[in-house]
């Protein structure tokens, strides 16, 4: 660590910062920033020349002037302190205690970067979590190790099913065993005190540490929060072997902070104004979710991100969609019908459900179970069109049939109380209630046998 | 030697004299591997393969004196290597988990001893050619090496080794040339990835590329040796139908190429690959396949060069004579590496971010597909699968569209289909294959002369049913005559029984050609007869309250390749019931007369 404070700012804009005149400067360099009034900033170098050198403030540069402003480069990258004490603590992005307790003194640092995992290190994540939810458990299963983010708007319950499935997710016929890592970035506060008081009733805020950058903390703590928490997750899952639950809310948030520092550099924009590298910026957090081979614990994610104008196409959702193992969209129309959580069943998937289910796992019809509803439900979409053209006194017996699944499977299926804890099995029983509705010759995705053993058609 | 100017991201100016366009670079004090992209005056531009993070102006910089090259030898297959062709099985055992940055590995190893078995011309005196066969080594038990002479390099064998157990550095010949110079050859040798391999001509390719996937091989074949795009939104399948490819594709050898995408896509095969068993041989999977990956979180810029690093890979057995797939998934995220290098050199972008010379990159690569006479005189092929992840799904964006007017094979991912988990959720509609004439030969000579009239059929029976399909949404059914709601009725059943088929289905995740066909004539034959009874006057509520749809539907499952007679067995009931119906009501015509 160096001693040497340097006084070249010699321009500021936005939350960037030149410096002139000073020479060798590491790229990445941690830097720490002194203002007239001697209160420290946090910056990153982000391009480094002979004799200039560009550097990130993650608290901005409101205030900071050309004279007066004192830069320390640390040499030496981000690094996060880490111990089993931060359980049940409280910091912000950077790793500072947000709680008034004193932060955290440990021999163990490590780079928040990280470095990208091997693939071939990597285990291929297959357990079930059942999170007592019928639309995520039954249909788009989350299994140990997935990264499987909910994709939102503003104002739908996606807190509510947050805390829910945190409230809920276990190994099936196991008690919970996950430690939280809770990253929140430009969250109400209402919001956070929400995650709060539900920690904190539920019992679990002692395997809890959060990281919160709230609506009103600096913008720019974002681009660090992320990589901060995770390295935290890293820290409690792969050396105190912890089975660890990250949910990071909202990467709407964080793509905003990228965009606007991107926008001052000069980088050349791709989509809606989103720098070329949000794909690529997006994987390095993302992909920080996974199994090591010789590792016990492992890192399951559930980001949350709303999107914008509730457009699947926006870029913060579709290169999350590019990256992740799948995810939960939320319905705006269901949840103006009441039905919570509101899951939007089509565009919903778990791409790694397929290795988590099964007569070993689950039950033996389970994936054939999950690819009829989302058969018959695709097939009920179009018999309710029907209907709002022609009137569904107008439809044809078999169509009303599927009018009637569809409201069943949308109220019955879907819809379950926020306490509603369903183990799978009794998912799946549901499931063949609802199928019991439809006549065996149009349920071509299971086999006889499964018919046989679990639907029970009167022929009407 | 020379010295780092300035650090921005993946894009390092170097001062440094003499270095040349393309050069390799080794960078800092952890030896950072780099590419030399841009000369301006005393300045070089390069991009670096690994993270520059702590990298500081003033650390030093040494040219190797050749450009980005692979290792071409035996002991490729079965490895996992990242995107400039480093073995990341041997990088675990120096780093652990994570990949540390500076790493020099060779890609082939250097202590194993393969059994090389010269060539019979191997004689001393023998003017041996550029790329002729040295002699071979099992390199695994399907597949034998044949050990090649270097393209660039001809002259006279002055002496050789003689059968017997070898490390890659051993010689095994020297040569040498017109003026007198003596060169060792060994049993690899390094070729600039961006430099395709000679060959002596191109053939034209009359044979399919056999994937057991029935909407591909029987609706949009595909040639060995072609070129194939592969685009959809997220989620819709593409990694699935290039797992699917690579599993069963009758090829001598696959190479997987993940390119900015998922780690766990990589374990999934690593895991699953050795387990499985190729169709043909009845070997394990892995014996012939090999990867490349460079996954989402790795540095951006050796996305880049994996895709060309895998190319040259694929060259190179092709050169021994064999048929080569190659899968990328995804050309889109090497696309965006080609943007990110530019955006930081400074250079205009034309469309959405991306450089002018996108689709001249794009096609550069598809060439390097194709059949050739070797320079070997044997025959092989390079047949190119690129994924495609448009933006938003957005099939009118740069990559797409370039790659559209490229490629000659078309299977377009469909949201809609695979939301309703309609897999693989190819588009009847929009996917499209130029090289169905020539696939047609094949099929009907190897498996029925009806193959060309089936097809037809079923797609005409398919696009007709979106048409009264659009009718319907529009005025309701009432308005379609009987033999329309027969139409749409096939149609269904063509979709469920042919078209869809689940990649986890033990029996249907691979479908024999043979049984390919007998499934689509067998739902054809049920639809022309159901056509013939409703001409007859049998209603056509009749038909549909039939049980044999559902039935028909799980035949795909229910026989496997080998008990193909057992296709039969539903067939003959239905005959039966056809024939009581036929007569039934042939009998009221009569009366009615
Ligand atoms: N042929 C198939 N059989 C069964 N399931 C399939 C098939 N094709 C796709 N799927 C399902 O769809 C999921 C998504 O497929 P896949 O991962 O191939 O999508 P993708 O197009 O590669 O998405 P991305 O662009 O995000 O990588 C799979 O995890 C699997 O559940
Ligand atoms: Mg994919």
């Amino acid at each position: 660590m160096s001693d040497l404070e340097y006084r070249k700012v010699s321009s500021i804009h936005g939350a960037l910062m030149f410096l002139k005149g000073v020479k060798d400067i590491a790229y990445g360099d941690r830097v720490v920033i002194r203002d007239r009034q001697g209160q420290k900033r946090n910056g990153q170098v982000i391009r480094s020349s002979a004799d200039v050198v560009l550097v990130q403030v993650f608290e901005g540069t409101n205030n900071l002037d050309l004279e007066n402003t004192w830069v320390r480069f640390l040499d030496e990258p981000f690094e996060l302190s880490l111990s089993p004490d931060m359980l049940g603590r409280n910091f912000n992005g950077i790793g500072d205690p947000r709680d008034g307790r004193p932060p955290i003194i440990s021999n163990v640092r490590h780079n928040v970067n990280g470095l990208p995992v091997n693939p071939v290190a990597r285990s291929y994540p297959r357990e079930f979590i059942q999170t007592g939810i019928s639309t995520i458990d039954g249909l788009n299963s989350l299994v140990r190790g997935q990264k499987l983010p909910i994709f939102s708007g503003s104002g739908l319950p996606h807190n509510r099913l947050v805390a829910q499935i945190v409230r809920q997710a276990k190994l099936p016929g196991d008690v919970s065993n996950f430690v939280i890592v809770f990253a929140a970035m430009g969250v109400s506060y209402s919001d956070a005190r929400f995650f709060e008081e539900e920690f904190e009733s539920s019992g679990v805020l002692q395997n809890v540490v959060m990281f919160m950058n709230l609506a009103n903390d600096p913008p720019m703590e974002r681009l660090i929060l992320p990589r901060t928490a995770l390295t935290a997750a890293e820290y409690l899952a792969y050396e105190q072997d912890h089975h660890v639950l990250v949910v990071i809310t909202d990467m709407t948030n964080y793509a905003e902070a990228l965009r606007e520092i991107a926008t001052e550099k000069g980088d050349v924009p791709s989509r809606k104004g989103y720098p070329g590298y949000l794909y690529s910026d997006l994987a390095e957090i993302y992909e920080r979710a996974g199994r090591l081979h010789d590792r016990h614990g492992s890192i399951t994610m559930i980001p949350v991100l709303s999107m914008p104008s509730d457009d699947i196409t926006h870029p913060i959702p579709d290169l999350t969609g590019y990256i992740t193992e799948g995810q939960i969209v939320l319905s705006r129309e269901l949840h103006s019908k009441s039905v919570y959580p509101p899951v939007n069943v089509p565009p919903s998937l778990s791409r790694l459900m397929k290795d988590g289910i099964g007569k070993d796992d689950t039950r033996e019809d389970h994936a054939r179970v999950a690819s009829q509803l989302y058969a018959a439900y695709s097939r009920a979409m179009d018999s309710r069109n029907l209907a709002s053209i022609i009137g569904a006194e107008e439809l044809s017996s078999g169509d009303r049939r599927y009018l009637e699944f569809a409201d069943r499977f949308e109220n019955d299926f879907v819809k379950q109380g926020s306490d509603d804890d369903r183990s799978v099995i009794e998912t799946l029983d549901l499931a063949w209630e609802l199928l019991s509705l439809l006549p065996p010759e149009v349920l071509s995705r299971v086999s006889e046998e499964d018919l046989q053993k679990y639907h029970s058609w009167d022929g009407s | 030697m020379g010295e780092v100017i300035e650090v921005n991201g993946p894009i390092v100016t170097i001062r440094h004299a003499g270095i040349r366009n393309g050069e390799q670079v080794r960078i800092g004090d952890l030896g950072l591997i780099a590419e030399v992209i841009h000369l301006r005056e005393q300045n070089a531009l390069v991009q670096v393969y690994e993270s520059t993070e702590s990298l500081r102006p003033g650390e030093q910089v040494t040219g190797l004196g050749h450009p980005l090259s692979v290792e071409l030898g035996p002991g490729l297959l079965g490895q996992i290597f990242d995107g400039v062709q480093r073995p990341l099985q041997k990088i675990m055992q120096l780093s652990g988990e994570n990949i540390s940055r500076g790493l020099l590995v060779d890609a082939l190893d250097r202590e194993k001893k393969w059994h090389f078995v010269p060539d019979e011309n191997l004689v001393v005196g023998y003017k041996l050619s550029a790329g002729e066969i040295l002699g071979t080594v099992q390199e695994t038990e399907t597949i034998e090496h044949r050990i090649l002479t270097p393209p660039d390099c001809v002259g006279e064998i002055i002496e050789h080794a003689p059968e017997g157990d070898y490390t890659v550095e051993e010689v095994i010949a020297r040569v040498s040339n017109d003026s007198g110079s003596v060169f060792e050859l060994k049993m690899y040798h390094k070729w600039p990835v961006r430099t395709p391999r000679p060959y002596h001509t191109r053939s034209n390719s009359i044979v399919p590329l056999i994937t057991g996937q029935r909407i591909l091989d029987t609706f949009f074949p595909l040639l060995k040796g072609g070129k194939a795009a592969v685009p959809g939104p997220f989620g819709a399948g593409k990694t699935m139908v290039q797992q699917q490819i690579a599993r069963w594709a009758n090829a001598d050898i696959v190479l997987y190429v993940g390119c900015g995408e998922r780690g766990n896509e990589m374990v999934d095969i690593l895991q699953s690959f050795p387990e499985l068993k190729d169709p043909y041989s009845g070997r394990s999977l892995m014996e012939r396949t090999f990867l490349v990956a460079n996954t989402s979180n790795m540095p951006v810029v050796a996305r880049e060069a994996s895709i060309n690093v895998g190319v040259t890979m694929a060259e190179y057995y092709r050169d021994q004579g064999y048929d080569v797939v190659m899968v990328a998934d995804s050309t889109s995220r090497w696309a965006e590496a080609l943007r990110e290098v530019a955006g930081r050199l400074g250079q205009m972008p034309v469309e959405e971010g991306y450089p002018a010379y996108l689709a001249s990159r794009l096609a550069a690569f598809y060439e390097r597909a194709g059949m050739v006479s070797t320079l070997s005189d044997k025959t092989g092929s390079v047949t190119l699968i690129g994924a495609v992840s448009p933006p938003g799904g957005d099939f009118s964006e740069p990559v797409t569209s370039h790659t559209k007017e490229i490629i000659r094979t078309f299977w377009a991912l469909s949201k809609s289909l695979a939301d309703a988990r309609h897999y693989p959720s190819v588009s009847w509609l929009e996917s499209f294959t130029s090289y169905d004439d020539r696939a047609a030969a094949w099929w009907s000579e190897n498996i029925s002369p009806q193959w060309a009239n089936r097809r037809e059929q079923a797609l005409s029976l398919l696009s007709e049913a979106d048409e009264l399909e659009r009718i319907v949404n529009l005025v309701g059914p009432e308005a379609l005559s009987s033999s329309q709601r027969w139409v749409l009725e096939s149609s269904g059943l063509i979709k469920e029984a042919v078209l869809q088929q689940s990649a986890l289905d033990p029996v249907d995740s691979y479908c024999s050609p043979q049984k390919q066909f007998n499934l689509l004539e067998l739902m054809l034959r049920y639809h022309d007869a159901g056509v013939e009874l409703i001409n007859l006057g049998v209603p056509v509520e009749q038909l549909i309250k039939l049980p044999y749809s559902a039935q028909l539907k799980r035949l795909k499952s229910a026989v496997s390749n080998d008990d193909l007679q057992d296709l039969e067995h539903l067939a003959d009931r239905i005959r039966k019931k056809f024939d009581e119906m036929r007569a039934e009501y042939s009998k009221e015509k009569e009366v009615i007369l």
